[in-house]
């Protein structure tokens, strides 16, 4: 088996739960560099547990996780930050730092211990910055960013570190429309150079458009996963958030709408 | 073009600008260490100095290397001592208003201190009994703070606030029962004091340990200041590093209170300080909190000694007059409270 062909990212028998109360049982799938999966569902339903397990920061009831072949155990802190980059929800800065500061600490699993950041790193971290529409606030106090700028400069943080895989607790909150859309391309740009992609996304629509495959989240940890378009319909949505959504299109795009 | 110039510019700081401003601290320590050797009931001049590094004994000689010389490093190191202290705690609970006093240390020191000033003991055997009290409250907080392994800040925040003010109680308790005779050498250390301070090499070589086992860490302590998870995510054993940084913080504390007694506001404000000069990089922040911290910590005690001389204030006292205002001044000056 080739490397390019290996995957980047794989699930065994993954049960995760949250005391008695099961997210997902058994599952199973792998992820291929260049594809994006969304995880949907209900609020409080598990989503941010289950990403947060997937990116190895709690453990698993029962199941493996591989990332590249291997365990996080095996992979070590430092590498598996090579591979695998977090975005969480909540950003916090209890003292002064600047834009550009937060972004090259992306930077930080490529540094040795003494190494300080280097012109690469700066350019990286610039260039990450002006993909999330931040260029020009390199040195903007992070106190005086909005709550849609600061989304943003944490996505440049992650952008900054560079991994093949990525996992995205909402990425898309606070942002304006067309900062969700600029996004979501830099994401699919990420995704067409090799890396894959693990959302958990709040807009049908813009699953249906960015992901490939989506992993959908009922009550009483029921989980269906396959192609978006297979699964995005208006009977599976309108169980999954308990309300009835109706199919619009307009010029090709698709839009859920809540009746 | 843009680009190139604005890197010129940025306040990411290089290990070149680092050195810099550390170099420039380092002067400002130097200055003060010479105030403290020339000022006083006998006054030094150049020309003593350069006798006294000929190696010429006399008087001057006698004052400046016997007694300003000791207390006055002794005084660096504690204002080191508890302003990298402060900066450490105020990373690893994630709170500006955090000191190195905020999780009982000095509570406990002051318990161990006070029963020895009662049992009427001095010297090494007073320093001995205020190190095991902090040691006894710097365990204690640990044990209870990582009951579940679950070490978040507010659990360790709570279980120091609770536990030192429990110690206050304790100290309040030991005021009201002591004997008239020992009440002021025991008001004296729970204020901070340098006279009683035996040598210096103890504070000395604390601080170069301290500072040796934590710098290693900085740039990850950075990390830890925004998210525990984050932090994780990129590559940083979280659980290890707070323990250690709570152990250097509080090991920091013991050492400084132990020689010196609480001297207050040195940790609280000296990293707020050094912040607004170097920004929050951890790898600066550091080395260049404890060396300010240093500089002010004997600057007051000069002052302490010689503005009603040949009375002596404690410098504890001092250092929370100059410190609360000057807290209060850089509240207002930036506009909100740092939350």
């Amino acid at each position: 088996m080739n490397a390019a062909a290996s995957p980047l990212f794989a699930v065994h028998g993954l049960t995760v739960g949250v005391g008695a109360r099961a997210i997902c049982r058994a599952l199973q799938f792998s992820l291929m560099p260049g594809e994006i999966l969304a995880i949907l569902g209900r609020n409080g339903i598990g989503k941010s547990t289950l990403l947060a397990t997937l990116a190895g920061l709690r453990p698993p009831q029962t199941g493996e996780i591989l990332l590249a072949g291997k365990h996080y155990a095996e992979h070590g802190a430092r590498t598996a930050a090579l591979l695998r980059g977090w975005l969480g929800q909540r950003q916090e800065d209890p003292f002064p730092v600047t834009a550009l500061e937060i972004a090259l600490s992306g930077r930080h699993p490529h540094l040795s211990r003494w190494q300080w950041e280097g012109d690469k790193d700066v350019r990286v971290a610039r260039a990450a910055l002006a993909d999330a529409g931040l260029a020009g606030f390199e040195e903007r106090a992070v106190q005086t960013l909005s709550g849609g700028e600061r989304q943003r400069l944490a996505i440049a943080a992650l952008l900054a570190q560079e991994t093949p895989l990525m996992f995205l607790d909402e990425p898309l909150t606070h942002l304006d429309l067309n900062h969700q859309i600029a996004m979501l391309k830099i994401f699919a740009r990420r995704a067409e150079a090799g890396a894959a992609l693990i959302i958990v996304l709040h807009d049908p629509g813009l699953a249906l458009r960015h992901a490939g495959r989506v992993l959908l989240l009922y009550d009483g940890g029921e989980v269906s996963l396959g192609p978006a378009k297979a699964l995005l319909t208006p009977e599976n949505l309108s169980r999954l958030y308990g309300h009835p959504l109706l199919r619009a299109e307009t010029e090709g795009c698709v839009a859920f709408i809540p009746a | 073009m843009a680009v190139a110039l604005a890197t010129e510019n940025s306040r990411v700081f290089r290990p070149r600008r680092a050195l810099a401003l550390l170099f420039c601290l380092a002067l400002l320590a130097l200055a003060s260490l010479a105030v403290a050797l020339a000022v006083g009931s006998l006054e030094v001049g150049v020309r003593d100095f350069a006798a006294i590094l000929r190696g010429k004994p006399s008087l001057a000689a006698e004052v400046v290397l016997g007694l300003r010389l000791p207390r006055a490093l002794a005084g660096f190191a504690c204002g080191g001592l508890l302003a990298l202290a402060g900066a450490l705690m105020q990373t690893l609970l994630k709170n500006p208003l955090a000191d190195p006093y905020v999780l009982g240390v000095s509570g406990g020191a002051g318990i161990g201190a006070l029963l020895a000033i009662l049992f009427g003991f001095s010297g090494l055997m007073l320093d001995s009994c205020a190190f095991l009290g902090a040691l006894g409250a710097l365990f204690l907080v640990f044990g209870l703070a990582r009951g579940d392994n679950s070490w978040t800040q507010a659990r360790l925040l709570l279980t120091g606030v609770i536990v030192a003010s429990g110690c206050g109680a304790v100290v309040t308790l030991l005021l009201s029962i002591a004997p008239e005779a020992r009440l002021r050498g025991m008001l004296f250390w729970l204020m901070g004091d340098l006279s009683q301070t035996a040598s210096p090499w103890v504070g000395l070589v604390a601080l170069g340990v301290a500072l040796l086992l934590s710098l290693p860490f900085a740039r990850e302590l950075n990390l830890l200041a925004r998210s525990a998870e984050t932090a994780r995510t990129l590559g940083v054993r979280v659980g290890r590093l707070r323990g250690l940084v709570y152990l250097v913080a509080a090991f920091a504390t013991a050492a400084a209170v132990v020689s010196a007694g609480s001297i207050g506001f040195i940790g609280l404000i000296v990293p707020h300080l050094t912040r607004l000069l170097a920004g929050s990089d951890m790898r600066l922040l550091l080395p260049a909190s404890a060396l300010l911290g240093g500089a002010l910590l004997m600057a007051a005690d000069t002052l302490s000694r010689t503005l009603i001389a040949p009375e002596q204030l404690p410098v504890g006292v001092l250092t929370a007059l100059i410190g609360a205002p000057l807290f209060l001044f850089l509240l207002a000056r930036a506009g909100r409270p740092p939350r």
